[in-house]
């Protein structure tokens, strides 16, 4: 059996998601990840068609919070983790096509 | 049904209309939900949907929800949040908070005052997006060289109503958002405020000939910002679309935007069923599971919903505009309790559409407006001194008596009326004999001009009605 996932993929995905990774890392993660990708897998290859669709492993509704509003957080400190900031808003690369 | 398709064509619309909880935070923060702030000072961590944040709901958010469930006649039920995945950075983690296939509120209706039914298919919970501006070109996305975010709206609660294509005349799609707006503000789970966004409508409009049932390709029509552009940019679409099936054409699915310059709408995106936003169920949050209790709880304390007000007011012989109107400016509790203090309810009614159209007004004290109606009615006070004192106890809250005795406002002695009326009489013959004519319209008009003049010879203290009976004596006498 193949590979879940390559090493060069990761790298990929690394890149995409603006991640700097070590060598060391990459190493680490595509191993890891490979582990998540094969349980996947293996829970694929069960039959559940009898089984009900869980959302959720807790059988826990309705958690609530007040609606008490608060700014916790300072918009320098929020904008200090942006790549570029003008006129106090982040700046992105031009959006191709609309809002979906 | 208004005619403006050529025959043989119907018009179908259903409408997806969005409006802001008025909570004072955010649906899955504490982050401040407040409209027109700095950009980004209404922000958190779990707004810009940063790594090891948690969403955690705001009670509020779910009980106002469900209050607009209830007014919309809707089955309440459990519901589940799911993940709407999308890349854009309006919405920094790439997913919208919403819900999918187990909504809030299923299966409702609105009836509209026009007597139309339109039938609600869900109201459902979301999280609202972030605000994009991009940057140079001509200000449009397909030009821009960079965009700027503001996520002072990212995660505002929203609410959003689907209805069923129920509409079938632009006025009755104006009827639906104004009605549903007047129900958001009265039951007080949205300002639904256009301007400010608070209240956002998308159109979705097809055509059909008459007297089919099916359901033809719709497009989607965004930027509506006003009633009046609601109703312009329908009609537009659907003759558009009959030109196109006139001309051996069909109209692709798709999003439009409604240009209200140029009155058109224009080509956006490509829309099919299909668009896949890998919905599944966010595992970061548990279904809302509202009891029986809680429901009933919310249901007890709902406010009366406009279209009972306004029956209220039918019921008292107020016309079906002027109830609406009353309704509108939250005058009918004071309209209703002046009537049921004994005021003649066909000028307290219009006194509210035509002399009460000030802020402070709903503060009037009834017992005053119904004693104001009683003089008037009872001959103490003219129409005019009547708009007079009305102005002037909304502004001091004192009360009729002591204005119009401030005022000097006594009812006039009829016979003094008689002779200054018989002194006008003789100095403008020719009006006089114009008046004893046989031509209506010029007694109409000359009746005018003699009530002017007794008006100004009185400084408006003289009844008209008086005046007319008086004048109308003497022609015949």
């Amino acid at each position: 059996m193949s590979d879940p996932i390559s090493r060069d993929e990761v790298a990929k995905v690394a890149e995409l998601a603006m991640l700097e990774l070590t060598d060391g890392e990459l190493d680490t993660f595509t191993g890891q990840l490979a582990a998540v990708l094969q349980h996947a897998t293996d829970v694929d290859a069960l039959d559940v068609a009898d089984v009900e669709p869980t959302n959720h492993p807790y059988p826990l509704v309705n958690v609530f919070r007040p609606d008490v509003a608060e700014n916790r957080v300072s918009r320098e400190e929020l904008l200090a983790a942006g790549p570029e900031i003008e006129d106090h808003m982040f700046k992105v690369p031009p959006v191709l096509g609309e809002q979906p | 049904m208004s005619t403006f398709l050529p025959d043989g064509w119907e018009l179908v619309v259903g409408l997806e209309v969005h409006a802001e909880l008025a909570t004072e935070s955010k649906l899955f923060s504490p982050a401040v939900n407040h409209f027109g702030g700095e950009p980004n000072t209404q922000v958190d961590p779990v707004c810009l949907g940063l790594p090891g944040t948690l969403p955690v709901i705001s009670k509020e958010a779910v009980e106002l929800s469900i209050r607009i469930g209830l007014a919309l006649n809707c089955t309440i039920q459990r519901c589940v949040f799911a993940r709407k995945n999308y890349f854009y950075p309006d919405m920094p983690k790439d997913y919208q908070i919403s819900q999918y296939d187990q909504p809030l509120n299923i299966d409702g209706w609105l009836d509209l005052p026009t007597g139309t039914r339109v039938r609600i298919e869900r109201a459902h919970m979301e999280e609202d997006t972030g605000k994009s501006t991009h940057l140079g070109g001509d200000g449009r996305i397909t030009s821009a060289t960079a965009t700027l975010l503001d996520y002072n709206r990212a995660g505002v609660p929203l609410v959003e109503i689907v209805s069923h294509p129920d509409i079938r005349d632009p006025e009755d799609a104006k009827a639906y958002v104004a009605e549903l707006q007047a129900i958001l503000v009265t039951i007080g789970s949205s300002d639904g405020k256009f301007e400010e966004g608070s209240m956002r409508v998308d159109a979705n409009v097809s055509v059909r000939p008459v007297g089919s049932d099916e359901l033809r390709t719709r497009c989607e029509i965004k930027n509506v910002n006003s009633l009046r552009s609601l109703g312009r940019a329908i009609e537009y679409e659907a003759r558009r679309h009959v030109d196109l099936y006139d001309s051996g054409n069909a109209p692709m699915q798709e999003t439009r935007h409604w240009d209200e310059e140029s009155g058109r709408t224009k080509s956006g995106r490509p829309k099919g069923d299909a668009d896949d936003y890998r919905y599944f169920p966010d595992p970061d949050l548990v279904p809302v599971d509202p009891s029986r209790e809680w429901i009933e709880e919310i249901r007890a304390a709902l406010p009366p919903l406009p279209s009972a007000r306004r029956a209220a007011l039918l019921a008292q012989g107020a016309d079906a505009t002027g109830a609406a109107v009353i309704v509108e400016r939250d005058l009918d509790t004071l309209a209703l309790a002046a009537i049921d203090a004994g005021a003649d309810p066909a000028r307290v009614v219009t006194h509210a559409v035509q002399n009460l159209n000030v802020d402070g007004a709903a503060a009037l004290d009834a017992g005053h407006f119904a004693d104001l109606v009683k003089m008037e009615v009872g001959g103490d006070l003219s129409a005019t001194q009547a708009k007079t004192v009305l102005a002037e106890m909304v502004e001091t809250g004192n009360s009729p008596t002591e204005i119009a005795s401030a005022h000097g406002f006594e009812a006039m002695d009829t016979s003094e009326l008689e002779s200054i009326i018989d002194g006008l009489i003789e100095a403008s013959p020719d009006e006089w004999a114009r008046f004893t004519g046989d031509d209506d319209k010029i007694r109409g008009k000359m009746q005018g001009f003699f009530t002017g003049q007794v008006m100004k010879a009185t400084k408006g203290q003289a009844d008209g009605k008086v005046v007319a009976q008086i004048l109308n004596a003497r022609r015949n006498g």
